[in-house]
């Protein structure tokens, strides 16, 4: 056991108790932060990590960092480290390479709800943990950018190359292609042009009418912390690459690898040939844990992405289960750091270790650092919000589901069909039906809908996940505890004769 | 035969669905678009009437989503002979519908009949088995269906893969298995060559006699007409009241593993493991009766997941990508309700939980029958006067 | 496709793909180690039998599945590379090794 995970930390789910006060998911800064909250107050913690080392995406590997990355990847990536560091000195038991993929209500004989069992896996073996109470810290992912081609070798995301980075000092070498919109665009590309990489051309879709669109925001927007670093990466992306703006259409070509990269700007088409293409188009909720588990989710019309609602201590609307961090909306790591703190303190008034006035007095000063962190959002939102034609495919040959490979014409078609809803396309096409449960399909099919239907995505509503969200081995399934009910409900009055090989 | 005249519908226009054609006046409205719902609104067009089917969301209980896509004759019929018959002619006319579906809509609904195996793990649960298909077949009126009872070894030639712990099986060249998602696809697809007017977001809250037919209300307006079938499942319970019917069901939740994509290893189908054509595996079943919560019970997966394995000790590495649970559409006795109601007349219930294979059933016969007004004997045995009857001593 | 930052080479690693022999750095994911030697395609889909490779390496679009050490399907950006470790493209849908039945 290395200091990297600390002295707590869990190796197997063997090392696991059997029950804890609060079970957090995810370690990101929300994540961390929430488990060093509610730990410092007196709960049983455990945080579950699907990672080695802490961190999430956004501090990936912190722990691990070097000097020189300091450099390469900045001051923010750096403020990670001590949130971590945190993070292992609290009294929380860490696991990390631990996979969550279920809860389920407890219920005592009176069927009360008495806490949650999360389904954990590592090491190729699952138990269920009984846990109070839960915070879902489960994050972000990068919004789909179904482009014609975006299935090929050598088209990946902008997190992908950050994660390589971060985690293996890997460099892209070649001509490297970087497209799409969003403050993490310029951020990355300013890391791979520091670290070396040549960027043959950042390629920008942000559409000219949000500039109009963002202006109300402005005022706002200079006064935030954003501006400044903004404007810087916007300056060192300009200088040492070239920028083209107002990209209207965007594909990859190539036989069975990427080769070129062909896009429309100014009325005209341009072709790069391109060894890697780098996609990012901001980042939506990854909702796939809080709406398996019931949670209401709400549609952002800002962000354009359904994120769960949550009340100020980030409840959602199952009693007893939390989200924070960009997984309650998109907001950023050090809103997501104050956000695992608030939450924290909601956990713990709702254990009974901290009364109501104790969490108010609490919670001020992180409300006011809440407010002041997330100033300028508004303005980001809404110059960075991806245009129609990126989220909902144009060209109909486009796959949008890539796990069951569906194109967005077999999608369109199905409405009429009589799909109107993402959950009867599950059945018309299997959409969403494949391993990655509609991450990276589900917002463009709920588009897709909404723009043949003609109504708003909303309405149309999102996949109805189910458990496991992470997949486990059947073997795993079928180790966990077997109760004299279940095999009545199996094998009626033959239940006495099952008796299990694998426990 | 589909000349309804187009109205504008503005409350159609403004949520903007999708729809292929709107009758004014339909013959028949058939309340419900799941698996029932849709094979007799088939067949119902197929008998030439204009057919309007009202279905709920895109969100909701939908039972027949649920289903593990089994042909399964093996079993059918303890206590009811005419439901051994039944399905037998089901499993006999499969053919004809995958056959029909095809030459409407060009979508082959992967139907294969090759028969299928109860495995068993245990000497006791193979004798267990045994017993009850000898009750089946000396029953008073028995229908007798063929099966041959295998031992291990017998077992094991047309099922390579299975493992130490199979003690034998019950195989009955009858059953088979289907693509359900694509048998959905198909009829839905078919609706459009059919002219169906098929209505989702279209929850019925009242049905009422109205001018000698029926006018069916919900926050989406009205619609009347001569006919109604209730064929939604779950919410046949509320509805059924209100037209003279009964719908004499009993809670029985159930849970199914679904596991992702494998090579080919497995062609029958066992009643609680097949393998879909696409490759994933689908695990079940289980049956309690006391929950109707829709969380998944763990407990219960383990089980079916460990019988599995002992079955085919192959599956044990396999992903598990989902688990279901569902509220089947299950009458008092297991077997189906099919009813015309006595006090409103051109009212109809019909349920059942075998909706895959008894699918052929109600796009064909049924359809027909509901189409006439009228119920043959086959079917009038399966009206609800046979709850009331009292039990034989 | 990517080179390694000289700092960032820690202990050599060395496992192999499709029986080649493959240096990765200790701490690599699979996935990571692939690219890093130039390998970018990982699996063909069970759907059509189109390549495929990592796409997200944050575990969310299960696009760099692999066979590792006999288990198929198993995330390259989730699993750290091992010495020894035998990698194999994940060819199509899970294999399962018995015969196929008749």
């Amino acid at each position: 056991m290395t200091s990297i995970t600390g002295s707590e930390a869990a190796h197997t789910v063997k090392d696991l108790a059997e029950a804890y006060d609060v079970i957090v998911i995810g370690a990101g800064p929300a994540g961390l932060s929430a488990a060093t909250a509610v730990s410092s107050l007196g709960a049983r913690t455990l945080l579950v990590d699907e990672n080695q080392t802490p961190g999430g995406q956004i501090y990936r590997s912190i722990l691990l960092a070097q000097t020189a990355d300091h450099q390469r990847l900045g001051k923010d990536y750096w403020k990670g480290r001590e949130i971590a560091e945190t993070f292992l000195r609290s009294g929380s038991q860490y696991a990390p390479a631990t996979t969550a993929w279920s809860i389920g209500p407890a219920n005592d004989d009176g069927g009360q709800l008495i806490g949650y069992d999360v389904g954990v896996s590592a090491e190729g073996a699952a138990r269920l943990i009984r846990a109070r109470q839960v915070v879902l810290a489960t994050g972000a992912l990068e919004r789909p950018f179904p482009i014609p081609g975006w299935t090929l070798p050598g088209v990946m995301t902008v997190g992908a190359a950050q994660i390589a980075l971060k985690t293996s000092g890997l460099i892209p070498e070649g001509r490297v292609v970087i497209a799409g919109t969003g403050p993490l665009l310029y951020l990355l590309a300013t890391q791979l042009i520091e670290a070396g990489a040549t960027v043959a051309a950042v390629l920008d879709t942000t559409p000219r009418s949000n500039w109009l669109k963002a202006l109300r925001h402005l005022p706002t927007f200079l006064t935030s912390p954003y501006i400044v670093k903004g404007l810087r990466l916007l300056r060192t992306v300009l200088r040492r690459t070239k920028v083209v703006r107002w990209v209207s259409a965007l594909s990859a070509e190539g036989t069975g690898e990427l080769n070129e990269v062909v896009w429309m700007a100014g009325g005209q088409e341009h072709r790069m040939p391109a060894d890697l293409l780098l996609l990012h188009q901001g980042v939506v909720p990854n909702v796939n844990f809080s709406n398996a588990a019931g949670s209401k989710h709400v549609w952002d019309e800002a962000q354009l992405a359904f994120r769960s609602q949550v009340d100020e201590w980030y409840e959602t609307s199952v009693p007893g289960i939390a989200i924070a961090g960009d997984g309650a909306g998109i907001r950023g790591a050090e809103a997501a750091d104050l956000q695992g703190k608030l939450a924290g303190l909601g956990c713990a008034s709702r254990l009974g270790l901290i009364g109501g006035e104790d969490r108010e007095q609490r919670a001020s000063s992180l409300k006011v650092q809440l407010t002041k962190v997330t100033r300028g959002r508004e303005f980001l939102d809404a110059l960075y919000q991806p245009c129609k034609a990126f989220r909902v495919p144009q060209n109909p040959e486009t796959i949008v589901c890539r796990c069951e490979e569906t194109s967005a014409a077999q999608i369109r078609a199905s409405v009429s069909a009589g799909a109107i809803g993402p959950n009867q396309m599950k059945v018309f096409l299997r959409s969403g039906m494949g391993p990655c449960q509609g991450r990276l399909c589900g917002l463009t099919v709920t588009e897709l809908i909404a723009d043949e239907r003609g109504v708003s995505p909303d309405t149309v509503g999102y996949y109805r996940l189910r458990f496991p969200i992470k997949p486990l081995r059947l073997r795993e399934l079928a180790s966990l505890p077997q109760s004299d009910a279940a095999k009545i409900a199996v094998l009626a009055d033959l239940a006495d004769t099952h008796r299990s090989k694998t426990n | 035969m589909s000349g309804g005249a187009r109205t504008s519908a503005p409350h159609l226009r403004m949520t903007g669905m999708a729809v292929s054609r709107i009758h004014a006046e339909p013959d028949i409205v058939v309340v419900g678009g799941g698996l029932m719902g849709a094979c007799l609104a088939w067949g119902l067009a197929r008998q030439g009437l204009r057919v309007c089917v009202l279905d709920e969301g895109d969100i909701a209980l939908r039972a027949s989503r649920a289903n593990f896509a089994l042909i399964w004759v093996q079993g059918k019929g303890l206590g009811f002979p005419a439901y051994t018959a039944w399905t037998k002619a089901a499993a006999a006319a499969w053919p004809q519908l995958a056959s029909d579906l095809k030459s409407d809509t060009g979508i082959d609904v992967g139907l294969d009949q090759p028969g299928g195996f109860t495995l068993c793990l245990s000497d006791r649960e193979l004798q267990a088995n045994v017993d009850a298909l000898k009750r089946l077949h000396n029953q008073p009126g028995a229908v007798a269906h063929p099966y041959e009872v295998l031992d291990h070894g017998q077992t094991k030639a047309p099922l390579p893969s299975i493992g130490p712990d199979v003690s034998g099986a019950i195989y009955c060249p009858l059953d088979g298995h289907v693509n359900s998602l694509r048998l959905f696809r198909a009829l839905h697809t078919a609706f459009k060559t059919g002219g169906i007017d098929y209505r989702a977001d279209h929850v019925v809250d009242t049905i009422e006699p109205h001018a000698g037919g029926f006018v069916l209300k919900g926050a989406w307006g009205e619609i009347g007409a001569p006919k109604a079938v209730l064929a939604a499942g779950l919410g046949n319970v509320r509805l059924a009241p209100m037209v003279g019917l009964d719908a004499p069901m009993k809670p029985s939740r159930g849970q199914i593993i679904v596991t992702e994509k494998a090579s080919p290893f497995l062609r029958y189908p066992i009643v609680t493991v097949r393998q879909t054509d696409e490759g994933g595996i689908m695990i079940g079943d289980s049956e309690e009766a006391d929950s109707a919560s829709l969380t998944i019970d763990h407990a219960i997966s383990s089980v079916m997941a460990d019988r599995a394995i002992r079955m085919f000790p192959l599956l044990a590495d396999l992903n598990v990508v989902r688990t279901w649970s569902a509220l089947r559409v299950m009458t008092l006795d297991g077997c189906p309700v099919y009813e015309q109601s006595q006090s409103h007349p051109g009212a109809f219930i019909t349920m059942a939980h075998s909706g895959v294979t008894l699918a052929p059933q109600h796009a064909y016969d049924l359809a027909q029958a509901i189409a006439a007004g009228a119920m043959p004997d086959e079917i009038a045995v399966f009206g609800t006067r046979r709850f009331h009857v009292p039990a034989c001593a | 496709m990517f080179r390694r930052a000289p700092d960032r080479i820690r202990d050599q690693v060395t496992f192999t793909f499709d029986e080649i022999p493959i240096t990765a750095s200790g701490g690599d994911t699979v996935a990571a180690a692939l690219l890093a030697a130039g390998i970018r395609v990982c699996r063909t889909t069970p759907a059509s039998g189109a390549p495929r490779g990592p796409y997200c390496m944050m575990g969310v679009c299960f696009e760099c599945l692999v066979r590792i050490d006999g288990t198929g399907n198993r995330q390259g950006c989730l699993v750290p590379v091992q010495e020894g470790m035998k990698v194999e493209t994940q060819k199509g849908s899970h294999v399962l090794s018995a015969e196929p039945a008749p």
